[in-house]
């Protein structure tokens, strides 16, 4: 699986980089659904091969220690399930 | 496919096991339900328990300090009230009197993180080695390291000779 769009309003470019199995990054995930925002999110455990290759290079420019969930809002860079910054981030606060 | 009669029993035997050593799983019981079954996802996966909140390489030796209990859980415990995942918590966080914060990841790249098999020095004259779980710390002095660790239950590869 690649990218997958959720559709929302469009609070500018969003893209969530996860785990299919982590926790903070349902947290986030179910944060994005409740701000009912337009986002983009992969799920990089469940990625092989080149398309793995690619998200890793993608995700490292963000983070380079390649941790979950990473969120990029509108060249903003959030590490971990920080709820406060990813509202600010989304004009939610 | 993890099924919840699955989840469940190894809940159970998580949360005996933490009980009996003075350990605390997070008293979210939905959200520790969900690190249980990416627990049991990742065993389904890769035949071991990796940590659900990292990305394992799939190669059991490159992810021997993830595997859940990690080898961070305890300094995470200490400093921040919680391991990575918030699986486990101490006792301050267990009984609400100190909340969740983010946890940063102290796992470092593959090359800062220390071999495992580290050159200890040897004490002269010890009648046994003396092996350190790297999990818990536990310490014993006896020919091989013991299967699973009494406190902690890591298996005996996560042990270390440490005199």
């Amino acid at each position: 699986m690649g990218k997958v769009h959720v559709d929302g309003h469009d609070a500018g470019a969003v893209t969530l980089y996860a785990l299919s199995t982590c926790m903070w990054c349902k947290k986030t995930r179910d944060l994005l659904s409740k701000l009912g925002v337009s986002y983009d999110y992969v799920y990089v455990d469940l990625t092989s091969g080149a398309e793995r290759a690619e998200l890793i290079d993608e995700l490292r420019k963000f983070n380079p220690d390649l941790t979950f969930p990473t969120l990029v809002a509108n060249g903003r860079v959030i590490i971990g399930f920080k709820e406060k910054e990813i509202m600010s981030a989304l004009g939610a606060l | 496919m993890v099924s919840d009669e699955d989840v469940e029993r190894l809940y159970q035997r998580l949360k005996d096991d933490a009980e009996s050593a003075g350990y605390h799983l997070n008293s979210d019981r939905q959200f520790v339900m969900g690190v249980v079954r990416g627990l049991l996802t990742n065993e389904e996966r890769f035949g071991y328990m990796a940590c659900p909140c990292r990305l394992p390489s799939g190669k059991r030796e490159e992810d021997l300090d993830i595997i859940c209990p990690c080898d961070y859980r305890d300094q995470d415990l200490a400093e921040f009230g919680a391991c990575y995942c918030a699986l486990y918590v101490s006792e301050r966080v267990a009984r609400g009197e100190e909340g969740l914060r983010p946890v940063p990841e102290r796992r470092g790249s593959r090359s800062s993180r220390p071999a495992s098999e580290t050159a200890e020095p040897h004490i002269e004259g010890l009648s046994k080695p003396v092996w350190r779980c790297r999990v818990c710390g536990y310490l014993c002095a006896r020919d091989e390291p013991p299967e699973i660790c009494p406190i902690c239950k890591a298996s005996r590869e996560r042990f270390e000779r440490f005199m």
